[in-house]
């Protein structure tokens, strides 16, 4: 299948969230030939997943959609989705990827019309709503993935389910017989943004993320709220479908903790801010929001943003750093801690508590050549000056989306130097 | 047009087949749209389908097509025709998945099917392929404007990347800020300890590069032109001006220290031992070349007890000072404390703040402080009141709530912000810039008739309002990086810096091709105008989001393309009508208009016309009908560039041809507004402001005609507002004007 033509012209860009796609495009708009590998079967990571932007309260996939048309409209771009670079060997100027594309089980014929997912009834969890509900096994990522196209899961693969889903297929799109492919790709600089996933919550085990359904973490807080998600955006609590109305975020989830993440995340407390507007835009007057914070980090501008919402009666501030979790019989949870302005004991009852979850970079599982250095959290730090290799956004730093994309675009640029030096040295 | 030919593909594929007679609609192609070839195929979008329009066009000599399958958003690499003009009725996503799947619908659906393929037949013929901008610039060398680390890293970069630089610093050296630092904060592992600034190589690799030209003392005098053939006048301190033509522009003209006589109240001015960060850095420097401890200023003294007051005149919600944070003064105390701690241990060092912003790794840097044993306490400094040598510094302590005072503090250092060096507020009228006793002054001295400088977003800063897009100035072609973007640290600002020289490099790129830059990135449409028709009213230059369009003496419009970012707010705002796009004008979209097939009065059938902006209210259509979320089938939608692009006569003639409403549907406006040409739907809102009057001599109510905010997100809320207002129409009657077109 994959016929992939990459010279050492090409830009290698890993990962097709919005930093990646970013780097990418910016290359690509500059004239260079840029390869983007994308690990799932969708472009747009982690934002497409997030309900609003802080602190416009802005859409993530309304800027997705431009970058999509981007993409679509620019034939320097070529997209490998559910493809993972697996090694990197060879040096600046002269790269050689390997890439290892899963099957799809779905070719190029797929127009998105829906009848496979119709014909099977098999069910996955859904990964793109943090498994908060499932969906067909033959499903469409999101209604703004791209490709668009449909994925059969593995698991459906020599059940009776796969052979109807092919069955309904009228375009020859479904191919029960794909297998994983291995290609070499040759690349002259590679930009490696592979983003960054939420710290495991169970570790922090005060807080019973594991043990208490009514403990979630931002990200899932996310899909609560978005029209898409598992509830149609109803601020639903799991255990029990209650309108969960009286709201508690507990701020640097796993972040500045030496025994977690020692870093600080840097967007949780924007985030934060961000989500007490849903519960508001959710319940009006009736919403209930406590945030339990130690700093408010509202860098720069946001800090209007912060006074709006210090303003909104909804929202009340305790500067606590949370001690323990507890959930009792009617599934409320119970949060325990000392208020540190003034030192008063807490042990307050809330419908839901939104952990502020902290970032870790992906970057574990790749054979990356040597000339990458990390740091001690697993940021990739810069590259030396030898090195064709360059991290962008959030696999090199705890960034919001304005800066991982200023980050992307500066890591493009870089890959344009390697490659221009090149085509100088070859003119 | 002799040569246009034209065809029309009709794909029976998911489901079309089955919903909707192609077989009629194949009729209508070749009747009522006069298409030179009509073909219905089972699966359009497959390697035989594409092949057949490929075949068509090359054997053909199709010129023009218009495809009537899915939406115009979907398989796009399938449908790509460059060679020929290409339009698409949207039948899946707009008509039979909008519709539910039932005998009686079976007739509305049909009439969506049949008007949509009319409508792109109509379209179709109005329509030419863009032929992309003819009046491209060649110049490829950058400006860059500031020789502070961001300007440095710019030049640096750009040479790094094969492009020549002319870097215009106004004072005698380079180096900006960051050069009188004594150390910045740590950058990587571990942030522990401040490090060289490394501005003496940054410094070094610039003045011996030889593809960058740098020019000292010196401003900018006058910028014309447009992207890859700007003309900048350099005026020089004591020696002759110069005239460079470079192909795009780089801002990094940084930022001033806030003035801290403003802070009377914090010792500001009243005590040589009440200093701002940036004098600190001084004394740091010239203690270290002396070999000695940082002295108290006044009279030389030790330093025994030192106070970092954060926050200084900034976060402030009374309007007297800064009201945002300027992020990097928690890690610039947390540094300058350890210059103290790291002499002497025994100095007593307290950073006194309200929240401690260092994110990320700063993390780190401010443990290892703590580790020094600086002293954090959360508090807000009420007075710093200087007494002889020392100062009293009197807060609140916010862990014990009560007032608490340190008795003598020798040195008192404020943690004031950055205020950005942005030249003038284009927005501020000349009225009132005539009345301020200190009159700003212009940095790029921009010809441009909407203002000499870049457009401010909030507080001066020149950031973009966009997330998403943080390059995003509102004057193509020229970024802005650093501080004056919005207020940053060293290594930030050297990010930000390469980040924004791709910017510059790819806007000449784009400018010497003749293409649009974002959003409508590779476009090659562009606005022409008919001057023989215009009346020089000013509006196109004045709504322009992107000061694109001078005027020459005459006062008439004067298109500078390679500014232009293609959203048509000019088209919508012409009452003459006489700019347009090849492919996109109020031809086109009136050709739509007028091709919807009128059922009666007596039909019980009512039209509606929907504009709906092509970038959120669309795909939210779109995705309403991927969600099978049904939608009233009165209803014809024509995507549109922008709301902003939309021109009043497409309202009358949809009233005039009979359509009982028309709904636009474009983003957000206001504050956080959400359009991405910046103020397209807000003057939408403005103009259709005035569409009562075009009501009420038609004698029509009011309703006909409404405006409502989409988000890309409203699958559900979309239909249901069609659905609404279908009611509505039905509710107040039909329009009177139908049967009179």
């Amino acid at each position: 299948m994959a016929e992939v033509v990459a010279t050492n012209q090409t830009i290698l860009v890993v990962g097709g969230g919005i930093s990646g796609m970013t780097a990418a495009i910016e290359a690509a708009e500059c004239g260079k030939q840029v390869l983007l590998v994308e690990k799932s079967p969708t472009l747009g990571g982690r934002t497409a997943l997030l309900y609003r932007y802080f602190p416009k309260l802005c859409h993530p996939t309304c800027g997705l959609e431009i970058n999509l048309r981007r993409i679509k409209s620019n034939r320097n771009i070529r997209v490998l989705t559910l493809a993972e670079v697996s090694a990197i060997s060879g040096k600046r100027g002269a790269y050689s990827a390997t890439v290892k594309i899963a099957p799809r089980y779905v070719n190029e014929n797929c127009t998105a019309c829906g009848a496979c997912a119709e014909a099977v009834s098999a069910e996955v969890l859904n990964p793109y709503n943090y498994g908060m509900n499932k969906m067909k096994a033959a499903y469409l990522p999101h209604a703004m993935a791209y490709p668009q196209r449909y994925v059969l899961d593995a698991s459906l693969i020599g059940t009776p389910d796969a052979d109807k889903a092919k069955a309904s297929c009228k375009y020859g799109a479904i191919d029960l017989e794909m297998q994983e492919e291995t290609i070499e790709i040759k690349a002259g600089a590679v930009v490696w943004a592979t983003g960054w996933q939420p710290y495991d919550a169970a570790k922090i085990q005060p807080y019973g993320y594991d043990r208490f359904a009514n403990v979630i973490t931002s990200l899932e807080f996310e899909r609560l709220a978005d029209p898409h998600g598992p509830t149609g955006g109803k601020i639903l609590r799991p255990s029990d479908g209650k309108e969960a109305k009286n709201i508690a975020f507990i701020q640097c989830a796993g972040s500045r903790d030496e025994n977690h993440l020692r870093h600080c995340s840097r967007i949780c407390c924007m985030a934060s801010l961000k989500q007490t507007q849903y519960v508001k835009e959710a319940w009006g007057a009736e919403a209930k929001s406590t945030v339990y914070y130690i700093d408010i980090r509202a860098i720069d501008r946001f800090e209007d943003f912060y006074q709006k919402v210090q303003k909104d009666p909804t929202v009340s501030f305790l500067k606590s750093k949370v001690a323990k979790v507890t959930q009792d019989k009617s599934g409320d949870v119970i949060l325990h801690g000392v208020d540190t302005e003034g030192y008063h004991r807490y042990a307050n009852a809330h419908d839901l508590a939104v952990l502020a979850i902290g970032m870790q970079p992906s970057v574990a599982g790749v054979d990356i050549p040597a000339e990458i250095v990390a740091d001690s959290s697993g940021f990739i730090e810069s590259s030396a000056a030898d090195s064709g290799f360059f991290g962008a956004g959030c696999a090199t730093n705890a960034l919001d989306v304005n800066r991982a994309v200023q980050s992307s675009t500066a890591a493009a640029l870089r890959a344009i130097q390697v490659i221009n030096k090149l085509a100088r040295a070859e003119a | 047009m002799a040569d246009m030919k034209t065809a029309a593909y009709i794909c029976k594929g998911c489901g079309i087949g089955e919903r909707v007679d192609t077989a009629q609609m194949a009729k209508i192609a070749t009747k009522e749209g006069k298409m030179h070839l009509v073909r219905e195929h089972d699966f359009l979008c497959s390697a035989a389908g594409v092949q057949t329009i490929a075949d068509d066009i090359e054997k053909e000599g199709v010129t023009h097509a218009v495809i009537a399958a899915c939406s115009r958003r979907a398989k796009t690499e399938a449908f790509y025709f460059p060679s020929v003009a290409l339009a698409r009725a949207n039948i899946r996503e707009g008509v039979i998945w909008a519709r539910p799947d039932t005998e009686e619908a079976r007739e509305t659906t049909q009439e969506m099917a049949d008007d949509y393929l009319r409508m792109g037949c109509g379209e179709l013929k109005k329509m030419k392929l863009p032929a992309g901008n003819p009046d491209t610039g060649h110049a490829k060398r950058l400006l860059v404007v500031g020789g502070g680390v961001s300007g440095l890293t710019a030049a640096l970069e750009a040479s790094k990347t094969g492009y020549q630089v002319v870097l215009v610093e106004k004072s005698a050296k380079l180096g900006g800020w960051s050069a009188g630092l004594y150390r910045r904060m740590p950058f990587r592992e571990p942030y522990a300890e401040p490090q060289d600034t490394g501005m003496d190589e940054l410094i070094k690799a610039v003045t011996g590069d030889a593809n960058i030209k740098v020019i000292t003392n010196a401003v900018i005098a006058r910028t014309d032109g447009a992207p890859g053939r700007f003309k900048v006048d350099i005026s020089v301190e004591s020696g002759p001006s110069l005239t460079e033509e470079v192909g795009a522009i780089i801002q990094a003209t940084g930022f001033s220290t806030y003035d801290i006589a403003k802070l009377p109240e914090l010792g500001g001015g009243k005590s040589a031992n009440v200093i701002d960060q940036v004098t600190l850095e001084k004394l740091a420097t010239e203690a270290a070349g002396k070999g000695q401890p940082i002295r108290r200023p006044s009279d030389g003294g030790e330093v025994k007890t030192v106070v970092f007051v954060q926050c200084a005149g900034q976060r402030d919600e009374s309007g007297k000072h800064l009201a945002y944070c300027s992020g990097f003064c928690c890690g610039a105390s947390i540094k300058q404390a350890m210059y103290f701690k790291d002499a002497n241990p025994a100095i007593d060092t307290v950073v006194i703040y309200d929240d401690l912003r260092v994110p990320g790794n700063g993390e780190d840097f401010y443990r290892s402080a703590q580790r020094k044993g600086v002293t954090f306490t959360k508090g807000k400094v009420s007075s710093v009141v200087p007494q002889g040598n020392a100062c009293e510094v009197k807060f609140r302590d916010l862990i014990l709530d009560e007032d608490a005072a340190i008795a003598a503090a020798d040195l008192v250092v404020l943690a004031t912000g950055q205020v950005p060096n942005s030249g003038v507020n284009i927005d501020i009228p000349e009225e009132e810039v005539a009345k301020m006793e200190v009159k700003p002054v212009s940095i790029l001295n921009l010809t441009y008739r909407q203002g000499k400088d870049l457009p401010q977003l909030t507080q001066g800063f020149t950031d973009s309002h966009f997330i998403c897009f943080p390059y995003e100035t509102r004057r193509t072609g020229i970024y802005s990086a650093g501080p004056v973007r919005r207020p940053m640290d060293m290594v930030q600002a050297a990010e930000d810096a390469t980040g924004a020289t791709l910017k510059a490099i790819q806007a000449i790129e784009n400018a010497e091709l003749g293409r649009a830059a974002h959003p409508r990135s590779g476009d090659l449409s562009y606005p022409i105008v008919q001057l023989e028709g215009c009346t020089q009213c000013k509006r196109c230059t004045v709504e322009c989001p992107f000061g694109a369009i001078d005027e020459d003496e005459k006062r008439y419009p004067v298109f500078n393309e390679s500014r232009c970012r293609r959203c048509g707010t000019c088209m919508g705002a012409c009452p003459v009508r006489v700019i347009s796009f090849e492919n996109y004008s109020c031809d086109t979209v009136g050709a739509q208009i007028k091709a919807v097939d009128m059922p009666d009065e007596f039909s019980e059938k009512p039209r509606i016309l929907v504009l709906a902006c092509e970038n959120d209210a669309y795909p939210a259509l779109d995705m309403a009908g991927m969600e099978k979320n049904c939608y009233s089938a009165f209803v014809r939608v024509i995507p549109v560039r922008c709301l902003g692009s939309v021109n009043t006569i497409w309202i009358t003639d949809a009233l005039n041809a009979g359509f009982d409403g028309i709904m636009m549907m474009g983003c957000k406006h206001g504050d956080d507004y959400q359009c991405h040409f910046v103020k397209g739907s807000e003057l939408a809102a403005y103009r259709m402001s005035k569409v009562d009057d075009t009501l009420k001599q038609l004698s029509l109510e009011a309703e006909r005609v409404v405006s409502c905010e989409v988000a890309i997100t409203d699958i559900a809320r979309v239909p249901q507002l069609i659905n609404d207002y279908a009611a509505k129409i039905n509710e107040i009657g039909m329009s009177p004007l139908k049967g009179f077109a």
